[in-house]
């Protein structure tokens, strides 16, 4: 099996030959497609935004659509980082944002109710995914699940603490070899 | 053989990959019996430390029985030999090396250059973590090769368990170096941030170095009950002040001794809003740590006191009080352990019994389980404070 990492390893250094299972959970990985998700968006509300305006029939809230790409970028960076959790909670309560906005462009007067009815489409599934997510990588994470124990017995000293408390006091100066 | 590989953040995978080979004449190969997984680990798990490339093989905390020597090895081992590996790899003859300075020795990190650049100078090679300090694949796996054998190495004594001596590699001298850099006097409290397994070993060592009291510092109830277990007072931070626990203890004078055994994870709170607003920088890397539990300790710690810090760091830390650290004249004493400086005195404690490291193993499973033994440790779940890996 190719791998490029293999390429900077010396001659005696293992290689990888197969991959094996992976640390990383299916919440896991859902969590990093919807970070990359809205990495993207966020990217493309910044820097087009007269694209999105023009789609949903809100042509002049160009500002408004870049401030959400802005938020989309940051729960993006949150969400494919360690605080995963963190950044899908805040992803749920972005598209929240995002439904009352297009709820408000649902509107007679609008040529592209159609478009905009679309968008509610995908953002009410993109919720529904974000919101599974959170869930799921709360649970599988949580510090709560196994047995717990207590470890009052563990004290480490075969002859008890009592006798332990100074055994090793050592004469001062340290007789360790000279720090520097 | 099969090995624990790290192909990206929070993504570690029991591999299979072909098996070591010596290189070096002063290497040797080990068939791995026990290694275990280190809260260092779990910085490269979270990609934190720069420099770790996917196909790298996880793991420092590594003993098992020789199986092949290099020619240059010149009989300081031999096949069948029981050993464990330190985590630093050293020559033994460098200037740093006669010293005892062993972490910082200067002939074997491979990746000399890049440490120059980053550091100022070179540190030692280390087994398992990043190429700054060498890119040595690590002890995580079947078998390992052990570069500068002929040094790198402490040989088991006979009767003594894996569980007993494994420990030796890393978290019993680094517990043991961060109490005994402190110069701990019978008066002293000593006080050690982070009850995972090094603040468990740096809670024994100072009650066996004769502190007056040692306090300890968590969250997590299962580790505060084994730092008691130690022998420790213990302050748990969701639910007291740490501050004024620590001054009421010390007649309002604070703790002589201070160690931090949590590094540059600290743990992420509203209720220490420094930490929220370090993790922020993080992720847009303003900053490279949290050091929350640092700052902690300079404020509260006794005017004249010493700070000793195992914990980790791994770039730049922000808004540490230099203000306080310098007015109250702190000393600060830190490093990756010189593991070999204490081996033959630890060594001695444990075959003794004065101590007996392996009560902090909670965990003992085949190495396939390991990429859901980094979650679970992670995560703290199942009570986990150690996980020990049999491959
Ligand atoms: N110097 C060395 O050579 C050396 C060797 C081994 C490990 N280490 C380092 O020591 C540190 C601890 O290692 P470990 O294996 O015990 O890891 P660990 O992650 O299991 O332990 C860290 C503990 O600190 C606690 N903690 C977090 N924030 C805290 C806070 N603000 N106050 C008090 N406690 C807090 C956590 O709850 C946890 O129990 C790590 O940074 C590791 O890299 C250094
Ligand atoms: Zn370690
Ligand atoms: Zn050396």
């Amino acid at each position: 099996m190719f791998h490029f990492s293999n390429l900077v390893r010396s001659k005696g250094d293992p290689k990888i030959i197969a991959t094996g299972p992976s640390s990383l959970t299916a919440a896991d990985r859902l969590a990093r497609g919807l970070g990359w998700f809205s990495i993207a968006l966020g990217t493309l509300e910044l820097l087009a935004p007269h694209r999105v305006t023009r789609a949903l029939g809100m042509e002049g809230r160009e500002g408004l659509v870049r401030a959400y790409g802005v938020r989309e970028l940051l729960t993006g960076v949150m969400t494919l980082s360690v605080e995963k959790k963190a950044g899908l909670w805040s992803r749920v309560a972005g598209d929240g944002l995002d439904m009352a906005t297009l709820l408000g462009e649902v509107r007679p007067s609008n040529p592209r109710v159609g478009t905009v009815m679309a968008a509610l489409v995908m953002v009410g599934g993109i919720t529904v995914l974000d919101y599974l997510a959170a869930q799921d990588v709360a649970r599988q994470h949580d510090a709560r699940r196994g047995r717990k124990r207590l470890y009052f017995d563990r004290s480490g000293f075969p002859k008890g603490v009592t006798a332990a408390r100074g055994a090793a006091a050592l004469p001062r100066p340290t007789s360790t070899p000279a720090a520097t | 053989m099969k090995a624990l590989v790290w192909h990206g953040k929070e993504d570690i995978r029991c591999d299979t990959v072909s098996d070591p080979e010596i290189e070096h004449p002063r290497d040797a190969v080990i068939k791995v019996t026990s290694c275990a997984i280190c809260g260092s680990d779990l910085h490269l798990f979270h990609n934190y430390i720069p420099a770790m490339m996917p196909g790298d093989i996880m793991g420092h905390e590594t003993m098992g029985e020789v199986v092949e020597v290099g020619s240059g090895v010149n009989g300081k081992l031999k096949k069948g030999d029981r050993i464990v590996v330190p985590f630093t790899i050293i020559c033994g003859e460098c200037e740093q090396c006669k010293r005892g300075n062993f972490s910082v020795c200067e002939t074997t990190n491979r990746n000399k250059h890049l440490a120059e650049k980053v550091f100022g100078h070179t540190t030692a090679g280390l087994f398992g973590y990043t190429h700054l300090t060498g890119g040595y694949p690590g002890g995580q796996a079947e078998y390992l090769r052990v570069p500068y054998a002929d040094a790198t190495h402490i040989k088991v004594p006979d009767g003594m368990t894996d569980e007993q001596a494994l420990f030796l590699s890393d978290i019993f001298p680094t517990g043991w170096q961060g109490a005994a850099q402190c110069d701990i006097e019978p008066d002293d409290t000593v006080a050690v941030w982070g009850c995972g397994p090094v603040g468990q070993m740096a809670i024994r060592s100072a009650i066996l170095l004769g502190a007056k009291q040692v306090v300890a510092i968590d969250r997590i109830p299962e580790r505060l009950a084994m730092a008691e277990a130690g022998g420790a007072i213990t302050i748990n931070f969701d639910k007291e002040s740490v501050v004024e626990r620590l001054n009421e203890l010390t007649d309002n004078k604070g703790p002589e001794k201070c160690i931090d055994c949590v590094g540059f994870e600290s743990h992420i709170s509203m209720a220490q809003p420094d930490s929220v607003l370090d993790r922020a920088k993080q992720m847009f890397m303003l900053e490279n740590d949290r050091p929350h539990a640092l700052r902690e300790i300079i404020y509260v710690c006794r005017p004249g006191g010493i700070v000793s810090i195992p914990g980790v760091y791994s770039g730049f830390s922000d808004m540490v009080p230099m203000g306080a650290l310098m007015n109250k004249g702190l000393t600060i004493r830190t490093g990756q352990t010189h593991v070999n400086r204490w081996t033959e005195d630890l060594k001695q404690r444990i075959a003794e019994g004065q101590i007996d490291p392996s009560f902090v193993i909670t965990h003992t499973v085949p190495l396939a389980q390991g990429p859901e033994m980094y979650r679970a440790f992670r995560d703290k779940q199942d009570s986990c404070v150690k996980v020990v890996l049999k491959p």
